[in-house]
């Protein structure tokens, strides 16, 4: 993949940018040696790494007002950063850019149970959220894997989902609100603790654009109270299309589970060397969890395996307490880190109709022979959102490369389909060249006019989202402008 | 003087039509909400029928102008419905016109279950459309998990038709619940909602009409599940008095709330507030209307007033927004300033030349 080349008149201006925002920053708050900044060079997609000019780390909303006005003022491009766990490059810099991190925003502003709601600084990790208030019975519903280090911030320039969103939704299906700071410097509040925009849903518009319109710095979450209890039930079938009819037929008896995660025989293989969660070595492994009281798990869970048995299971291993449940997630919890122990590996996320399942996993396998490298999938199959797992060894020549193509002709074939090339991972760097794929030069002309509207210097992470030749009068124009 | 009506009959029509009238045009659906006048409507009557429906991927995809009565039939067929709920707006102003699909969207028209399954743009999926350009645009997909690019979906829900002209959507759509009952319960305070819904029981409406001091708390689901939390709720609200509407009665109650069938004894001016849940009591203290009801855990209120009665001016120390339904006031709430230059700035990136819904949100 092409990384673009620093501006020299950008980095000619490091040093003035740094007297500036040590005026008003802690020596602490602004990272400019190069050793330093090292730490910043990527997020999780670490194939890539470029460190930026600077980093910053500040506290509140007015002292990131204040840097990105001067950044505006100086046309220094600006990458806003959670914890730096993004898949698609979302968090990584260029080497003319500041990156602001907002990790030291970290604290809660408001919890308010009786509206089901909390407001936090974005610099909070997704599962700390949960954390402040699980002890009074609630929690934040979207859980994207990642959840112990990944920041609300990212959550929200991505709009991530998670192995329970087919109940609860993703990020923009509980944020009732942000305080965002525009590239101009100007703080906006989005939304409200009320249910609904009196105007354009801004907010919603700005909840997946992936860092690209603002710097959001305070969230008001849904939260929601706990159910009283969920118990999985673990069905292995010898026949990824009698699973996929299984998970189809479920759903159409009006069952609503709140995860439905499938594996196939290179994942379950995998991660039962590594987790000896036990799973039986078949074709298809499901994985259904549903909430409720005791009776109630009962009763959904006796829907269920009434349906499971009908398609003729090589096993079905109904979860009766907490233990056994958590023995049958074991294996799909670490499917990332098993297949991590085997080779390198390049995560994808696009989504399918349920319905194409069969067709689709049909097709990678016989893409995998064509490419020659092993891939194992893992997803979420009630909403269809795919994570093929490709293995290819890093320090063989040529290698990322066969793997990026191979990636890249799966999420054509998503798109064929009916599907998309990202369903909770967002575009970043890793997809931005594919988005031809999904959408006309009308379509990404429209996307890219509402950046124009909030972000009219394409300051803000502006390589990320569209293809760089689309994005590129936009990117230099810009620069041209201010110049004259 | 009476409309001119251009109703295309496929996406590259609508194209047609844009690039050809000058304008200014009236975006209309079944005509259920607002009357045009003396100026020329562009209707979807023409964009309609269901163009694909996966009851096992719970997604389905219609031409905008498809009556919502008919995407309604067809799930039930299946046992699915549009789970928020969305109204037929006709009962409300007594109009003779029927809601369509592509109206529920552009209008973010969501019922009591909004505050279980969230409200219509959390259900819609992706939008095709034209937008002032004549450029025929699409975002979103027919998938339930897409972050592919901005998220443009959001924007078209609830934008009222200033954007462009929606020519097809695709939706989730969720199971209908197997069985459902509602506690009525006798309280003089509305907070009781917001009780109801901080339990575990997944509680999937709640009503309060504040003249009779009557609230209704729904619960759906499986036959076992809907006895045992209606038996839990009843523990929780042991001090009220409490009667439970069965299924039959529960389920004409709900119609009856989503129809907005119970507003039509409004005599006077007609308005509709969004509020945080808990300032929906604190808006009824403060106004003091002749008729009230509160729904969405207390985050909606219906008010009606005396005509001419500014409700905008009176609940200025409350964060929130009034929609004024019927009545001479402005209809739309005025935003911030800033939201107020960003939006005007898309507006005018999709419809340079206002060819649309002018005088609205204006």
């Amino acid at each position: 993949m092409y990384l673009t080349d620093p501006d020299p008149t950008i980095l000619a201006k490091k040093m003035e940018l740094v007297d500036k925002l040590l005026s008003f920053l802690p020596r602490d708050a602004v990272i400019d040696d190069p050793r330093e900044t090292l730490a910043y060079e990527c997020d999780a997609l670490s194939a890539y790494r470029c460190p930026p000019m600077v980093a910053v780390l500040p506290r509140t909303t007015e002292e990131v007002a204040n840097i990105v006005k001067i950044c505006w003022d100086l046309d220094v491009p600006v990458v806003p950063r959670g914890s730096g766990t993004s898949l698609a490059g979302g968090a990584l810099p260029t080497g003319d850019s500041l990156v602001l991190g907002v990790a030291r925003m970290n604290e809660t502003l408001e919890v308010d149970y009786p509206n089901r709601l909390m407001r936090v600084q974005t610099g909070r990790t997704n599962l700390s959220v949960t954390g402040e208030v699980e002890s009074d019975g609630f929690f934040y519903a979207p859980d994207p894997s990642s959840q112990l280090a990944c920041a609300i911030s990212g959550n929200i320039a991505m709009n991530s989902g998670g192995a329970h969103c087919l109940k609860y939704g993703v990020t923009s299906n509980n944020l009732l609100a942000i305080k965002m700071v525009t590239m101009q410097g100007e703080i906006i509040d989005l939304g409200g603790s009320h249910l609904d925009a009196s105007g354009y849903d801004l907010l919603g518009i700005v909840c997946g654009s992936e860092g690209q319109l603002g710097i959001v710095t305070e969230a008001t979450l849904r939260i929601l109270h706990k159910p009283e209890g969920a118990l999985p039930v673990l069905i292995g079938y010898n026949d990824s299309e009698v699973a996929g009819q299984c998970v189809s037929d479920i759903i159409k008896a009006g069952v609503l589970p709140v995860a439905i995660e499938f594996m196939d025989r290179p994942c379950i293989r995998a991660t039962d060397a590594f987790s000896q969660a036990g799973y039986p070595d078949c074709e298809a492994l499901l994985i259904i969890e549903v909430e409720g009281s005791e009776l109630e798990i009962e009763e959904q869970l006796e829907k269920i395996v009434a349906i499971a048995n009908k398609h003729d299971p090589v096993e079905l291993r109904r979860a009766k307490n907490t233990d056994e449940a958590n023995r049958i997630w074991l294996g799909r919890k670490s499917a990332f880190g098993a297949m991590g122990q085997i080779n390198d590996y390049m995560c994808l996320d696009g989504t399918i109709p349920v319905s194409k399942l069969p067709f689709v996993l049909k097709r990678i396998s016989e893409m995998s022979k064509e490419f020659g490298l092993d891939v194992g999938n893992v997803f979420h199959a009630g909403d269809g959102n795919m994570h093929p797992l490709i293995l290819y060894n890093a320090n063989k020549p040529g290698d990322l490369e066969t793997c990026e193509a191979f990636g890249a002709e799966i999420l054509k074939l998503c798109v064929e389909v009916g599907g998309c090339l990202t369903g909770e991972h967002g575009v970043g760097i890793e997809k931005r060249d594919l988005m031809h794929i999904q959408y006309s030069g009308d379509d990404l002309e429209a996307q890219m006019a509402i950046k124009d509207v909030f972000d009219p210097k394409w300051l803000l992470n502006p390589t990320k989202v569209f293809p760089l030749d689309v994005s590129a009068e936009r990117r230099a124009g810009a620069k041209q402008e201010t110049a004259a | 003087m009476s409309a001119v009506t251009l109703a295309p009959g496929s996406e590259s029509d609508v194209r047609e039509v844009l690039l050809s009238e000058p304008g200014p045009l009236h975006i209309a659906g079944g005509q259920s909400r607002l009357v045009a006048t003396e100026k020329k409507i562009i209707s979807t009557s023409q964009l309609n029928g269901i163009v694909e429906y996966e009851p096992g991927a719970l997604t389905m995809v219609a031409k905008a102008g498809t009556p919502l009565s008919v995407i309604k039939d067809t799930l039930q067929k299946e046992n699915q419905q549009l789970a928020f709920e969305p109204p037929e707006m006709k009962h409300l102003l007594s109009l003779p016109g029927y809601s369509t699909i592509g109206g529920v969207f552009s209008t973010n028209a969501s019922g009591s279950r909004r505050i279980q399954v969230g409200a219509a743009r959390d259900h819609l999926l992706g939008v095709r459309f034209v937008d002032g350009l004549g450029r025929i645009l699409k975002n979103g997909g027919r998938v339930m998990k897409n972050v592919t690019g901005y998220d443009l979906v959001k924007l078209m829900a609830g934008s009222w038709g200033t954007l462009g002209v929606i020519t097809e959507v695709s939706f989730k759509v969720l199971p209908i619940a197997e069985t459902q009952a509602t506690l009525r319960i006798n309280s003089c305070q509305a907070s009781i909602l917001t009780k109801a819904i901080n339990t575990p029981y997944d509680v999937s409406g709640t009503f309060y009409d504040v003249g009779s001091e009557l609230a209704y708390i729904r619960i759906e689901g499986f036959d076992k599940s809907v006895k045992y939390r209606v038996e839990q709720l009843l523990r929780e609200f042991s001090d009220f008095e409490v009667d439970i509407l069965e299924m039959e009665e529960s389920k004409k109650f709900w119609h009856l709330v989503n129809n907005l069938e119970f507003l039509k004894e409004i005599k006077g001016d007609l308005w509709r507030v969004s509020v945080k849940p808990t300032d929906g009591a604190k808006i009824i203290e403060i106004l003091d209307p002749k008729i009230s009801f509160l729904d969405w855990c207390g985050g909606l209120v219906w008010l009606g007033v005396d005509q001419g009665f500014d409700v905008r001016e009176e609940m200025k120390k409350v964060a929130g927004h009034a929609m004024c339904l019927l009545g001479d006031f402005e209809q739309f709430h005025p935003s911030s300033t800033l939201e107020k230059t960003l939006s005007n700035s898309i507006r005018n990136k999709f419809d340079p030349k206002m060819l649309f819904n002018q005088e609205i949100l204006n």
